[in-house]
């Protein structure tokens, strides 16, 4: 998965935000060494002082954690990427249903519009 | 070594009666990569200059390291002039060889390296090369010496995308965690990702110095975007 970044938002959160779905997906799993700054920096093409930044703030969130010599690995705690994975679920549901209403739809409709695309695809 | 790399205090340049530097304050730190953006004739370059000791102030100070530019800052500084100034007559291992010559912080070995990763090859004579090669070759140049300060004056205007990239690349993977890369251009949309910090600069004053999250975060647009509400004509 490669990296883009949209204008209007910081770019510390949008590398939070891209580094939680590798970490859900299973691009990065459960106790996989992490680049180093440097080197992730350079092929997403940011600045490093940023990244560094994203990666203290999973760390703070537990989802990454630091080994003084060996570097930067992802959580061994599955129920924690577990729980990571359903709240990003929850946001696009709700941002689902926020579209959905705004275009005039009641929640039950919005939900009988998932459940028939859903059988289809 | 102290926190500030980089001070100006009321620093003004002038040109006859033309103002290129009106009073210019800035301090900058060590370890950020750090757009200078600005419009044609804002005073970016004159800044650079200024910083290289190719021009003296009229006014105030310019300090790098806490000393006036001279020998001791220049061996401390990779400078990338805007223009080609490297004998054009040279081959590309000869340059090599002589900034090597130059510079003791110069590796020939990383020089080499980039070279090859670029496809340019050390027997070409500078002349023969396009445009956008020779600045490929002097970006080389310049990123292969291991300064406490990079001056990159306009390092991208002529290359392609696809050098472009491997160029912001290379500037990220090259710069040690304590030195600072100050980067002068008008192409914004394609550095601002590896940006730290962003000066914009108009008729020789600086408007603003911020972190570029911040000017995201606050002003809810890109810097470009926000560069081109700044200094719609």
């Amino acid at each position: 998965m490669g990296w883009t970044f949209d204008g209007g938002r910081p770019l510390y959160t949008q590398l939070v935000e891209q580094l939680k779905a590798k970490i859900v997906s299973g691009e990065y799993p459960p106790g996989q060494r992490i680049p180093p700054v440097r080197e992730l920096a350079a092929e997403a093409g940011v600045n490093p002082n940023t990244l560094q930044r994203a990666f203290s703030e999973l760390e703070r969130e537990g989802l990454l954690h630091a080994e003084r010599t060996s570097g930067r690995f992802v959580t061994e705690d599955v129920s924690l990427v577990e729980y990571l994975r359903g709240e990003m679920a929850r946001e696009l549901a709700d941002q689902y249903l926020d579209q959905t209403r705004q275009l005039g739809y009641s929640n039950e409709q919005a939900v009988e519009l998932i459940r028939r695309r859903s059988e289809e695809t | 070594m102290t926190e500030e790399l980089l001070c100006c205090r009321g620093l003004g340049k002038q040109f006859g009666h033309k103002v290129a530097l009106a009073g210019v304050d800035l301090s900058l730190g060590r370890g950020r990569i750090i757009g200078l953006l600005g419009p044609n004739g804002s005073g970016k370059t004159t800044l650079i200059k200024l910083a290289n000791g190719l021009l003296t102030p009229t006014r105030g100070e310019i300090l790098i390291n806490g000393e006036v530019p001279g020998p001791a800052t220049k061996a401390v500084v990779s400078y990338l002039p805007d223009a080609s100034y490297l004998p054009s007559w040279m081959r590309v291992r000869d340059l090599v060889n002589m900034f090597d010559d130059f510079y003791a912080d110069f590796s020939a070995d990383r020089a080499v390296e980039m070279l090859s990763t670029l496809e340019i090859s050390g027997a070409e004579r500078l002349k023969h090369l396009s445009k956008g090669t020779k600045e490929k070759v002097q970006l080389v140049l310049a990123m292969s010496r291991q300064a406490q300060l990079y001056l990159l004056d306009e390092p991208i205007g002529g290359v392609d995308p696809a050098a472009r990239d491997y160029i912001l690349r290379t500037i990220l993977q090259n710069y040690s965690a304590e030195a600072t890369v100050l980067i002068s251009t008008h192409l914004i949309s394609d550095i601002e990702p590896v940006l730290d910090e962003a000066i914009f600069i108009q008729n020789g004053h600086i408007l603003l110095h911020r972190p570029v999250d911040d000017i995201r975060e606050t002003e809810g647009k890109s810097v470009d975007e926000y560069f081109r509400e700044v200094f719609k004509c």
